[in-house]
């Protein structure tokens, strides 16, 4: 347990920042590619050094601490660097690779899904790829259709990828440290509206684990589930505080991983519950809000007192306008709405 | 010049023919498969045998080769054993990958084979990043990559070139332009029909060799091989070469190149000219060369009794090998 005199309010930047630290500083495997990881490559001589430190700055200060030839800014060439993330890591090193928006997934696909989720089982067994790739999503702050997609669905539909997806601050650096020390390849989506968040327990200063494919229980609930991913559970959890003004005690689950999935952790609370809303802002079609309400439908339909809901974006683009934007996620009011259409 | 066919000794220009040769037994042997309706998705590489066996000649088992969908040739070259390929064909639980890969994906890392792909131009970023690997854990290994015409003119191809030329990767990007990306010719897919003149444009060196003259395919390739160990970078190497059978198993080549075009190729075989060489320079008799071409014969005898004998994968091999940990 963490002690409030530990508590550490880093943002989730912070935090996973200071996992990559302690990843590269523990294990000289580690190295880190992308695009502007550092910034002004090359160009240490002119004093400059490290200008960016990622697009978010979460890879800020590595350079400095570790030098090129482990933290290596990149051209803008996806399939090259990702494909490169999957032979460093089939011969010995345990790449961290920033694709700077899933919606970039288009131009190394291929890399991602025919080799880095199907290598160790086309080849027997006999080759492991601990590849971790991280990659920015979400909608929120008008980057419109191309910038602003979750796609995290996607990747769970590869059978040998991982796919979690960090919901603050200490999520964010359990994680990392877990997808890096994974023997699988994984992939952590960031959800852009996280970024600066300090809520939740707190950070540890020590390196610790947040197990890949354990939901954890955020709020302890009677009456419905909630379920949230990444961004979503902070949506979830704002909407159980609005029930709770009504007198309606919700349980808000953390899903972390996409895959693999926690059922039991969803099915334990739904059997206690009854009732479900889960809460995703991945697209709508053939999504993991689909799968957790198939779950749902197909293994505790005895215990429910009414229909798995979703709340999920229409099946649609994201809008750039702040007129349209705000339709399209998934919104505390629309959750205790359809939370309370399920309670009554 | 590093290296040059004076450099080439006995042993190693009779290990060259005898690869050559197994190959090329081999692939018949799998022909023969593939017909019986044993083996699906054969591509098979006879007429291209020379072009590995002069590369890997100068390669050793901690050095990486990553292939194409016909990398059968690649395999035997980097010293894969016959019994457990003839077994991954057949899709049997004693091959390379357990019977879950099969003839375009087979994969030894004991002997720096780090598997064939499936799709054009894949492999090239990965060979890559094994060359990455290698310089950031300071290990002399290098990383060739072997690819067709047809993924020349994938973006993969050109995004590795310049990776690697920008970080001096240790790394060989050797193009078998075997004249036909499937069915479609060399003269119509790539521009200005030289694969090798690309490098220029990533400042690396460039070099067109024979690739139907193992010969020359070693003496480039020792060259190519001593610059990446070195640390001097990349090189792409285009060997000429030719695909006598067609694209895939029931392909029929003759619907898309003539008869006399096949011939002129055949005319330049790549193990009538090894054997040629040898019997020249008194390195081996015809009695020597017919003993080796029948111990080769023999090995891949052995390999089929070997997969026959063997068991196929039990049911529960479906699910197992997809993650190292999966909860």
């Amino acid at each position: 347990m963490v002690t409030e005199s530990a508590v550490r309010r880093l943002t989730y930047i912070q935090a996973a920042n200071e996992a990559v630290h302690q990843l590269m500083e523990s294990d000289p495997r580690v190295i880190v590619m992308g695009e502007d990881v550092a910034g002004a490559a090359g160009r240490e001589d002119q004093g400059f050094i490290d200008a960016w430190g990622g697009p978010l700055r979460l890879t800020k200060g590595l350079i400095q601490r570790f030098g090129p030839e482990r933290v290596r800014d990149t051209p803008i060439s996806e399939a090259g660097f990702v494909g490169a993330g999957v032979g460093a890591a089939a011969t010995g090193l345990r790449p961290l690779v920033d694709l700077m928006y899933a919606g970039f997934y288009g131009v190394c696909a291929d890399q991602i899904t025919n080799n880095a989720a199907k290598i160790h089982y086309m080849f027997g067994g006999k080759v492991s790829v601990p590849l971790t790739i991280m990659t920015n999503i979400g909608a929120g702050v008008n980057s419109a259709a191309q910038h602003s997609e979750s796609l995290y669905s996607l990747f769970a539909h590869f059978p040998g990828l991982k796919c979690v997806v960090p919901s603050d601050p200490f999520t964010a650096k359990g994680l990392y440290i877990s997808a890096l020390r994974d023997d699988d390849p994984v992939l952590i989506f960031n959800h852009k509206m996280l970024m600066g968040l300090r809520a939740g327990p707190g950070v540890p200063e020590e390196m610790y684990e947040v197990p890949i494919g354990r939901a954890s229980v955020a709020r302890e609930g009677a009456d419905v589930t909630l379920t949230g991913i990444g961004y979503t559970t902070q949506v979830c959890l704002q909407a159980a505080d609005d029930l709770a003004a009504s007198g309606y005690s919700a349980e808000v689950v953390d899903l972390l991983s996409v895959s693999p999935m926690d059922e039991e952790t969803i099915l334990e609370s739904v059997k206690k519950t009854r009732k479900i809303v889960i809460v995703d802002e991945d697209y709508p079609r053939c999504s993991f809000a689909s799968d957790v309400s198939a779950l749902v439908a197909e293994q505790a339909f005895d215990y429910l007192d009414a229909p798995p809901v979703r709340v999920t974006p229409p099946h649609t683009s994201v809008p750039y306008s702040t007129a349209l934007e705000p339709l399209f996620m998934p919104s505390r009011e629309g959750v205790v709405e359809a939370a309370a259409a399920v309670l009554e | 010049m590093v290296t040059s066919t004076s450099d080439l000794t006995t042993d190693k220009a009779l290990w060259m023919f005898e690869t050559m040769m197994t190959i090329r037994r081999f692939e018949e042997q799998a022909r023969r498969e593939a017909d019986a309706g044993r083996l699906r998705g054969l591509h098979s590489s006879i007429g291209q045998e020379a072009v590995p066996t002069g590369v890997c000649a100068h390669l050793r088992d901690d050095d990486y080769v990553l292939g194409t969908h016909r990398s059968h040739h690649h395999c035997i070259a980097k010293g894969v054993d016959l019994n457990e390929m003839m077994a991954e064909l057949l899709g049997k639980a004693t091959g390379t990958n357990k019977g879950k890969g099969g003839t375009m994906h087979i994969a030894d890392v004991n002997k720096g084979m780090l598997g064939a792909n499936g799709v054009v131009g894949s492999n090239i970023p990965v060979a890559a990043g094994v060359a990455l690997s290698a310089k950031v854990q300071g290990r002399d290994s290098v990383s060739v990559v072997f690819f067709g015409d047809g993924a020349a003119n994938q973006g993969s191809l050109h995004e590795s070139m310049n990776l690697a030329a920008i970080w001096k990767l240790p790394v060989l990007f050797v193009c078998e332009n075997n004249r036909y990306a499937e069915s479609t010719p060399v003269e119509y897919a790539v521009a200005g029909t030289s694969v090798a003149n690309r490098a220029e444009g990533y400042a690396m060196p460039g070099v067109t060799v024979d690739g139907q003259s193992a010969l020359d395919m070693f003496e480039v390739a020792g060259e190519a091989v001593a610059r990446a160990r070195e640390g001097r970078g990349p090189t792409l190497i285009e060997a000429q070469t030719y695909r006598y059978m067609g694209h895939f198993g029931a392909d029929d080549p003759l619907s898309y190149r003539t008869a006399e075009e096949e011939q002129y190729y055949k005319d330049r075989d790549c193990i009538e000219r090894m054997k040629a060489h040898l019997i020249e320079t008194g390195a081996a008799s015809q009695e020597d060369l017919d003993g080796i071409d029948a111990r080769a014969t023999e090995a891949v005898a052995a390999a089929v009794r070997f997969a026959d004998e063997s068991p196929y994968p039990q049911p529960e091999e479906l699910t197992t090998d997809v993650y190292v940990s999966y909860p």
